[in-house]
C-alpha cells in the first residue's frame, strides 16, 4: 500500500493515482480484526456459527448477539463494527418487511442481498459517509433449497457454499474447503461449523469466546433460529474433542 | 500529541481500520466523574459521584429518571446526555401508550444503539460524547446496561464508567460472583466501596457527592440524594478501604468488533486531570 | 414494540432521501404529478362483511367464537372468511365489520408479530398490549374520519389471567367477562377458539345444525 499517507485515501469519493478506493480497503481491516464468522450451505440448509470475543467478564454472556434475524427465515451473521451490522440488519428488516408488504411473500434472499448490498454501496461512493466496517453473511432457505451470500464493506456481494469473515477467515476457508458440504445436512454441518470456529480460535491473542450457533433449513421449517441447546452441547462437545484429538496429533508429529 | 490525519472526521478510517473520532469521543467518557452500576437477582443499582463544578455551585445530578421502571446514570457531556435522556422518556412514553406497557430495557437501550450509530458513519455531525449506565426492571427482572458513543451497548452483571473507573471495575471483577445473591443492603456496600476505589485516598465519599439509584419490583425507581443515602454511607463508613492496584490493567487489545474499535475497558488511566477538580468537591 | 415505525417501514434515513424508500424505484426530479384537485372522500359504508364474535371467560381461560360467513350486503357471499386471528401463543382477536380493514389490521400485526420475532428478546405481544395498541389505532382512525370499519374482540391470557376487550371503529374500548359483537349469521359455518396456558387452539371449521322451519312466519323484514 504504498500510497498510504499521500493523502489520496482519506475520503470514499477519492481514486488514489493507482486506481484504488483506499477507505473501503481499510473499512475492511476492522472486518479483519473482528471475531471470526463462518457460514455453510448444505443440501438441506444454512448454518452460521461465530466466535464472539469475551473482552470484559463483567458482560452478560449472551449479549450483543453476532447472529441476528432478518427475517422469519433469513438470518445474517457478520464481522466488523457491532454498531454498524445492527444498522445494517435494521435495514434487511425494513427491506424484508416492506417486500411482504407488497407481495405477501418472504422476500427472496437474492433480492434482499441486491437490496442491501445497494445500501452498503451507496456508503462507498461519497465523502459524506464512511463505508460500512462490516461483512455480513446472509442466509436463507427457499422453495428452490438453501441460500446463502455474503455481503462486503465494498457493496459485492456473491453467493457461496462456504464463506468465512474476520480474523481467521484464511484458516475457516481452508477448513471448509475440506467438507463436501453439498452432500450433508446441517444436523452434520452444524457440528463442522462448531469444529471450524474452535479450531481458528486463537487461543493465544484472545483470551475467552463464545460459540455462537444458527441454522435455517427443513429442520427448522424453514425459520432461521439459534441452534436449541442439546444441538448446541453436542456440536461443541464434537468440536473440542476434535480439537483435543489434533492437538495430540500434533504432537506426535514432533 | 494525538494527532495525526485520519483522526479529523467520524467518516475517516484510519489504514488500521480504526475511526479516531470515535476514540475521542469514548475518551469524553472517562472525564465524567464516575459511577457504578450492579444488580442482584432482586435490585439493580446505580451509585454515582457528583461534582460540583465551582464553590458557588450545587453537585451536579448524575442519575436521571427515565420512567418509573428505569434511570440512567451519566459520565461524559451533561448536555449530550440530557438529549439522549429526553429520546429514551419519549420512547418510554411512547410504549406506554400504544401498549399500556413500560418498555423493556433491552429495547429502550437497542433504541439508544440506533440513534447513537447515525452519527458515527455521517459528515456534519459528532458522536455521542457520554457514556450511560442503564439501570431497569422490567418483566425479565433486573437489568444494568451500558451505552458509548460508539453505538455499542452492552449487558452488563455489573459496570462501571467515568473518570479512573478502572479501579472500581477491579473491585467489582473481584466480587462479581457474590452480587447475585446480595441483598438490597449489601449490593449498595458493594457499589460504594467500588465507587470508593475510584477517589484518590484524601477524598472520601459524602452524602453532598454521592448519589443512589435503585430499581426494583413494583415500585417506582428511587433515587437518594444528601440525607437520603447517609444511613447507606454509615454501611462502609470507618472501613479500610482496599488499596489501590498500583499497575492498572493497562489498554487491552482493541477489538473491533467490541467498542467501536475503542475498548471500553481500554482505560489507560492516565494522568488525571480530574484530581483538582475533584477536590473543589469538598 | 417499535412504536416510532407503527407500520414498519417509512424510516427512511435523511442520509438516503435521495435513494428509493424500501421497496420503490428512484423517482426523477420533476416526475411527480400534481396532487389530484379533487375534494377528500371516505369509505361511509363496508362493503365485505363479517358479524357475530363471541367470546366468554371461563377458569382457566377464554372461548372466543366466530362463524365464516361475509356478507355483501344482505347476500350471504363468501363462507368461508376466517374472522379468528392467532396472533402468538396467548392471544387471539376476532373482528366484525369490513373484511378488507379486518385483513389489512391483521396484516399490520403479523408483521410485528415476525419484528417481534427476529428481536427474539422475550418480548412479544399480550393480550393486553394488543388491545390497548388496537384502541389507538381505530381511536386515531376515526379522528381522521377516515376508520377501520371493524369491531374486535380480543382475547387471551396474561399473567395466568383470562382477558377479553373490546374495540369498536369509533376507539371505544372496554373489558368484560364476555363479550359478544355483530349480529347473528347463523347460517355459516364456525370457528372455536379457546386460549388456555397451555396455548391456543383453533377448532373447526364447525357446522352447526339450523332449523329454519319458523321461517315462513316471520313478517315484516323481508
Amino acid at each position: 500500500m504504498s500510497s498510504i499517507g499521500t493523502g489520496y485515501d482519506l475520503s470514499a469519493s477519492q481514486f488514489s493515482p493507482d486506481g484504488r478506493v483506499f477507505q473501503v480497503e481499510y473499512a475492511l481491516k476492522a472486518v479483519e480484526n473482528s471475531g471470526t464468522a463462518v457460514g455453510i450451505r448444505g443440501k438441506d440448509g444454512v448454518v452460521f456459527g461465530v466466535e464472539k470475543l469475551i473482552t470484559s467478564k463483567l458482560y452478560e454472556s449472551g449479549d450483543n448477539k453476532r447472529i441476528l434475524n432478518v427475517d422469519k427465515h433469513v438470518g445474517a451473521a457478520f464481522a466488523g463494527l457491532n454498531a454498524d451490522a445492527r444498522h445494517l440488519v435494521e435495514r434487511a428488516r425494513d427491506e424484508a418487511s416492506s417486500y411482504r408488504h407488497s407481495y405477501g411473500d418472504p422476500i427472496p434472499l437474492r433480492h434482499l442481498t441486491e437490496r442491501v448490498s445497494g445500501y452498503v454501496h451507496a456508503h462507498t461512493l461519497y465523502s459524506s459517509v464512511r463505508p460500512f466496517g462490516v461483512s455480513i453473511i446472509l442466509g436463507s432457505m427457499e422453495q428452490d433449497g438453501p441460500q446463502m451470500y455474503l455481503i462486503d464493506p465494498s457493496g459485492v456481494s456473491w453467493g457461496y457454499h462456504g464463506c468465512a469473515v474476520g480474523k481467521a477467515k484464511q484458516n475457516a476457508k481452508t477448513e471448509i474447503e475440506k467438507l463436501k458440504m453439498k452432500d450433508m445436512t446441517v444436523r452434520e454441518l452444524v457440528k463442522e461449523v462448531a469444529k471450524i470456529i474452535y479450531i481458528v480460535h486463537d487461543e493465544v491473542k484472545d483470551k475467552s469466546f463464545d460459540l455462537e450457533l444458527s441454522w435455517v433449513g427443513e429442520i427448522t421449517g424453514g425459520k432461521h433460529e439459534l441452534v436449541p441447546p442439546e444441538v448446541f452441547v453436542e456440536a461443541e462437545k464434537y468440536a473440542k474433542e476434535a480439537l483435543e484429538e489434533s492437538d495430540d496429533s500434533d504432537e506426535e508429529d514432533l | 500529541m494525538f494527532r495525526n490525519q485520519y483522526d479529523n472526521d467520524v467518516t475517516v478510517w484510519s489504514p488500521q481500520g480504526r475511526i479516531h473520532q470515535l476514540e475521542y469521543a469514548m475518551e469524553a467518557v472517562k472525564q465524567g466523574s464516575a459511577c457504578v452500576g450492579l444488580k442482584s437477582k432482586t435490585h439493580a443499582i446505580l451509585i454515582a459521584l457528583k461534582r460540583a463544578p465551582s464553590e458557588l455551585s450545587a453537585h451536579q445530578k448524575k442519575i436521571l429518571p427515565i420512567d418509573d421502571h428505569v434511570a440512567v446514570s451519566i459520565a461524559g457531556l451533561t448536555a449530550d446526555a440530557r438529549l439522549l435522556c429526553n429520546f429514551m422518556r419519549n420512547e418510554c412514553l411512547n410504549s406506554r401508550w400504544a401498549y399500556n406497557k413500560p418498555l423493556p430495557i433491552s429495547r429502550l437501550v437497542s433504541m439508544v444503539g440506533s440513534k447513537s450509530q447515525i452519527p458515527t458513519q455521517r459528515y456534519g455531525r459528532r458522536p455521542f460524547g457520554v457514556g450511560l449506565l442503564v439501570a431497569g426492571y422490567d418483566a425479565l427482572g433486573p437489568h444494568i446496561y451500558q451505552t458509548c458513543p460508539s453505538a455499542n451497548y452492552y449487558d452488563c452483571k455489573a459496570m462501571a464508567i467515568g473518570a479512573r473507573s478502572q479501579s472500581a471495575r477491579t473491585y467489582l471483577e473481584k466480587h462479581l460472583d457474590v452480587f447475585l445473591d446480595c441483598s438490597l443492603e449489601d449490593l449498595v456496600k458493594h457499589g460504594l466501596r467500588a465507587l470508593r476505589d475510584t477517589l484518590p485516598s484524601e477524598v472520601d465519599l459524602t452524602s453532598k457527592n454521592c448519589s443512589l439509584g435503585i430499581a426494583c419490583k413494583d415500585k417506582k425507581f428511587a433515587i437518594l440524594d444528601d440525607d437520603d443515602v447517609s444511613p447507606y454511607l454509615a454501611l462502609i463508613e470507618g472501613e479500610e478501604r482496599s488499596s489501590r492496584p498500583q499497575a492498572e490493567e493497562a489498554g487491552q487489545a482493541m477489538e473491533a468488533d467490541d467498542a467501536g474499535t475503542a475498548g471500553t475497558s481500554t482505560d489507560p488511566v492516565p494522568a488525571d486531570p480530574q484530581a483538582v477538580d475533584e477536590g473543589m468537591d469538598q | 414494540m417499535a412504536s416510532s415505525s407503527m407500520f414498519g417501514h417509512g424510516n427512511t434515513t435523511p442520509f438516503w432521501t435521495g435513494g428509493p424508500a424500501p421497496g420503490q424505484f428512484y423517482s426523477f426530479p420533476g416526475s411527480q404529478q400534481a396532487a389530484a384537485q379533487t375534494p377528500a372522500q371516505r369509505t361511509l359504508y363496508p362493503v365485505v362483511t363479517g358479524s357475530s364474535v363471541l367470546g366468554i371467560q371461563f377458569e382457566g381461560g377464554v372461548v372466543i367464537a366466530a362463524d365464516m360467513l361475509g356478507s355483501y350486503g344482505s347476500l350471504a357471499r363468501f363462507r368461508d372468511c376466517p374472522r379468528l386471528f392467532k396472533v402468538n401463543d396467548t392471544t387471539v382477536v376476532g373482528a366484525a365489520g369490513d373484511y378488507a380493514d379486518f385483513q389489512y389490521l391483521t396484516n399490520v400485526i403479523e408483521q410485528q408479530v415476525i419484528d417481534e420475532e427476529c428481536l427474539n428478546d422475550g418480548f412479544g405481544y399480550t393480550p393486553k398490549s394488543l388491545h390497548c395498541w388496537l384502541t389507538r389505532v381505530l381511536y386515531n382512525r376515526r379522528s381522521k374520519f377516515n376508520p377501520l370499519w371493524n369491531t374486535y374482540i380480543v382475547a387471551g391470557i396474561e399473567d395466568q389471567k383470562p382477558f377479553l376487550g373490546y374495540v369498536d371503529k369509533i376507539g371505544m374500548a372496554y373489558e368484560a367477562t364476555s363479550l359478544a359483537c355483530g349480529f347473528g349469521a347463523y347460517i355459516a359455518l364456525y370457528q372455536v377458539a379457546v386460549i388456555t396456558k397451555d396455548g391456543v387452539d383453533i377448532k373447526g371449521p364447525i357446522k352447526s345444525e339450523t332449523n329454519w322451519e319458523v321461517a315462513h312466519m316471520i313478517k315484516g323484514y323481508e
